[in-house]
């Protein structure tokens, strides 16, 4: 029996990296529930143990009834009928089969029945699931949403929905509206408040992953004559209240077990979660930060399914006398997948952890004040997460468009029919770099700390760790390349012009995450390579592997971006006019 | 209304996963080298005694499994799953059993377990194969039996309705309570472990586990008192007699084990006109290859 988890070491490697100690400590506030919850644990290596023998229920999981469904799922996909979405029969099973194994609201706190995971065991279990079927993979993650529910929710509501969602119901973000798009500013569906304080929405909501589902997050417009996103607030919507129909579903390019639909709400009962005017600027943004981790870790899974089957493929796959990964052409596609691999899953944990560390601060201040250290070790976590995770989402998702399109070149003719798995992967890849914001927008989020050092700060970190005499070359590479991003990002802010800086700021950016990505695999993979755990060590050698070979890959991809940005000048970005 | 449900379950060598140290030079089974799983139709078994428990809200399943101490191990895995306690049947006197002698002992056990109104277990394990323990136990315990089941329909007014499945079809069939039932592998497969019910229940352990925990592990149990779920029996608790366990209640007795290896190969080179394929057809049915 397949195990998802079990059959592939990085993501052991991964889970024990050293800062998990702080993370599970401030999670666990020194593993106070353990005289309440017989579930919880009494000290570190219980929680770990727990993570692990959970990962594996996950990895079992995926490697059987999701996995063996997601062709099923891929082809029947879910209908619309009256007003209400029936999910594939697949995903039904899928669904049924995540809730008795009680992997919903995994990271919610154990009052409300969650399990209290931090973010990094539950986004590796986010990677397994997509790795299983990615289209899945968004109606499970979407108990993020709770997440939201829970930061800012009041505690009326949060014991009111949160429980539900640990039970297994479902939920939805609902946001995009067909003039509001990556503009959410824009959004008009009208929220109005009743005498009883109750509210109604009104409108119409477009392209909403798991339309129908049991509680949603709505953003709409509660400010009448407004127009900016200052008007904008946050509502739940109950599914048992009624008032919202499924008009269609779309018909999509991939991940077509996920119903995505077009929502009409007539004067829907909803209540309003947290302050008026803040659901954008502030509710929505921490959803989307959230989402994105989660589609970072989606395309990771993708990342890995497309390695697996194009390496699969090529071993077995016989010509000119011999398996055609015994071809140079072949064997170089084959370890550049896995270098893409193993860089964006360093990327993924580096930025879960990030994310962790600040938010387990965050909910520690909604109970006491943080001490000034404390504090200051907050702010500077909230600011490496809020730097990583659009740098994990824009290039995790373009490397796993990468590898699915790679993917198919190893089956050749085969890969363009519809008898593999690999076809169904390049089509679930396509949406990963576009939904949640597209990999333009990310650029946008992150050359914010290209210019302001943050990344550069993140590096001077790397390059004091210890690296193993075996990737000591490597990192002098890396050296380099990090000289050669600085050099570029000086010349872009001597000419200190926006229009400029925008036009090259996804060079800058990418060569930013050539070099982090590249630092990650170096230093993770040198903590590891003795490490005494055999699965561990094994996956430290795989990853010194492609720390290789990623380098190599980095190397002249940051020679490539910085003879572009040396040699287009502002007066050049004319010919690049309409 | 609540049911007292009893699940039999064995831990059996994966005979599924065999490799070439499977076997020793003398031709018994080489259990070093075979991982000890929770035999697949048992799981089945686990899974009817489940949806039981959902229907039936209040009920109960006792897991219980007769071997060396470690089968505990299938207990917990039971328990993870979502049943609520176990009872492991441990004792040097037991060891050496064949079926006949197995079922006297589990029937014991049963009847010392006193109130229950269904006993549900796999159809057969994987590593002997042979189905009669389950309808042994029934016949010593005087009950009804259903064997073959793949689904339980319908459980009311002291009846169960089992749908059968048969070789020519299926069969619907109703029997009084108490009553044996046992699960093909056709039907519903278990669901997995629960995540909430790993971390809790992963401290419960037996009187002989317990005795080899460390003093951190015997601390966090000492606490939560809702893990003593595991107990432990012996062939005296079960008011056994010692001329029918065993050895000694084995009429069966392995004369010979023999390693067979299939070794016949056969190529055939055909040409491509129908009557060559119309003969090889022909052939292949006849021998039963086909058909």
């Amino acid at each position: 029996m397949a195990n998802f988890y079990t059959d592939n070491k990085a993501l052991k490697l991964h889970l024990q990296h050293p800062l998990m100690q702080k993370i599970v400590s401030l999670k666990e506030r020194d593993f106070a529930d353990a005289d309440k919850f017989d579930y919880a644990p009494v000290d570190f290596a219980d929680a770990m143990d727990n993570y692990e023998r959970v990962l594996e229920i996950v990895g079992e999981l995926c490697g059987t009834t999701i996995a063996e469904n997601a062709e099923s799922v891929d082809h029947e996909g879910p209908k619309v009928e009256k007003g209400r979405v029936t999910y594939a029969s697949g995903t039904q099973q899928n669904l049924d089969a995540c809730r008795k194994a009680g992997l919903m609201g995994m990271a919610m706190p154990r009052r409300f029945g969650g399990l209290n995971f931090p973010i990094t065991p539950y986004i590796m279990a986010a990677d397994i699931v997509s790795r299983a079927d990615t289209g899945f993979e968004n109606l499970w993650g979407l108990q993020d949403c709770a997440e939201t529910l829970y930061e800012f929710g009041s505690e009326d509501q949060r014991e009111r929905y949160i429980p539900r969602v640990c039970a297994g119901e479902t939920m939805s973000m609902d946001l995009t509206e067909p003039d509001a798009g990556s503009d959410l500013q824009s959004v008009m569906l009208k929220a109005t408040e009743m005498p009883d304080g109750s509210w109604r929405l009104n409108g119409v909501k477009r392209f909403i992953t798991n339309g129908d589902a049991d509680i949603h997050l709505v953003l709409a417009r509660s400010e009448n004559g407004t127009k900016d996103g200052r008007g904008l607030s946050m509502f739940i919507y109950d599914k048992r209240q009624g008032g919202v129909d499924v008009r269609r579903i779309e018909n999509k390019m991939g991940i077509k077990g996920s119903p995505t639909c077009e929502l009409v709400y007539k004067n829907a009962k909803a209540e309003l979660c947290g302050s008026r005017r803040l659901g954008l600027i502030k509710y929505v943004m921490a959803l989307m930060n959230g989402a994105r981790l989660g589609i970072a870790a989606q395309s990771v899974g993708v990342s890995e399914i497309a390695y697996r089957e194009a390496d699969a493929y090529a071993r077995d796959r016989k010509q000119f006398g011999k398996a055609i990964i015994e071809f140079p052409a072949v064997r170089e596609i084959l370890a550049t997948m896995k270098a893409k691999l193993d860089a964006s899953r360093c990327l993924l944990y580096e930025t879960a952890r990030y994310v962790d560390l600040y938010k387990a601060y965050e909910d520690i201040a909604r109970d006491r004040q943080l001490t000034p250290e404390e504090r200051q070790e907050m702010k500077l976590y909230n600011k490496l997460a809020d730097a990583c995770t659009p740098l994990a989402k824009g290039l995790t998702s373009e490397y796993c468009n990468q590898n699915a399109y790679d993917c198919i070149q190893i089956h050749g003719g085969s890969g363009f029919m519809k008898d593999y798995a690999c076809e169904r992967v390049y089509r679930d890849a396509r949406i990963t770099s576009i939904y949640e914001g597209t990999t333009q927008l990310q650029v946008v989020a992150a050359i914010r700390h290209v210019l302001t050092g943050t990344y550069a700060q993140l590096i001077e970190e790397y390059q004091k760790m210890e690296v193993a005499p075996e990737l000591e070359a490597q990192k002098k590479i890396l050296d380099e390349m990090f000289a050669k991003y600085q050099e570029a990002v000086e010349a872009v802010k001597a000419v200190n012009e926006t229009e400029y800086t925008d036009f090259m700021a996804r060079r800058l950016v990418e060569m930013a995450g050539d070099c982090v990505m590249g630092y990650l695999l170096v230093t993770d993979a040198s903590r590891n390579l003795s490490s005494e755990d055999a699965t561990v060590k094994e996956a430290a050698a795989e990853l010194a592997k492609s720390a290789k070979v990623y380098v190599n890959l980095g190397m002249a991809d940051v020679a490539r971006n910085a003879a572009f940005v040396a040699s287009v000048k502002p007066a050049d970005m004319a010919e690049y006019q309409a | 209304m609540s049911l007292n449900i009893i699940v039999l379950a064995k831990q059996v060598p994966d005979t599924r996963n065999v490799g070439k140290d499977a076997m020793k030079e003398d031709g018994t089974i080489n259990r070093a080298a075979l991982p000890a799983i929770f035999n697949p139709e048992d799981l089945n078994a686990l899974e009817q005694a489940l949806r039981l428990k959902e229907a039936n809200p209040g009920s109960t399943i006792t897991m219980l499994t007769m071997g060396l101490p470690r089968a505990a191990e299938v207990v917990r895995e039971g328990i993870f799953r979502g049943a609520d306690n176990g009872i492991v049947l441990t004792d040097r006197a037991l060891g050496g059993a064949d079926t006949l002698a197995t079922s006297y002992s589990l029937a014991q056990a049963i009847k010392k377990i006193g109130k229950y109104d269904i006993v549900l277990c796999g159809r057969q394990a994987i590593d002997g194969d042979t189905a009669q323990v389950g309808p042994q136990i029934a016949e010593k315990l005087g009950l009804p039996q259903v064997t073959y089941a793949e689904e339980i329909l319908d459980l009311k007014d002291g009846k169960v309705t089992v749908k059968r499945r048969l070789e020519s079809g299926v069969e619907t069939v109703k029997a009084p309570l108490p009553c044996v039932v046992t699960v093909n592998g056709t039907a519903a497969e278990c669901r997995p472990r629960n995540a909430k019910r790993v971390m809790q229940y992963k401290y419960a352990a037996s009187p002989s586990e317990k005795a080899k925990l460390d003093e951190a592990k015997l601390a966090v149990l000492e606490k939560r008192p809702a893990l003593d779920v595991i107990q432990e029996w012996g062939a005296a608790y079960v008011d056994a007699d010692p001329e029918q366990i065993g050895m000694a209640g084995s009429p069966t007795k392995v004369k010979a084990v023999e390693n067979v290896v299939f070794t016949a190969k056969q190529n055939l080179t055909l040409d491509d006109n129908d009557e060559q394929i119309e003969q090889l057809i022909k052939e292949l049915i006849a021998n039963h290859t086909i058909g």
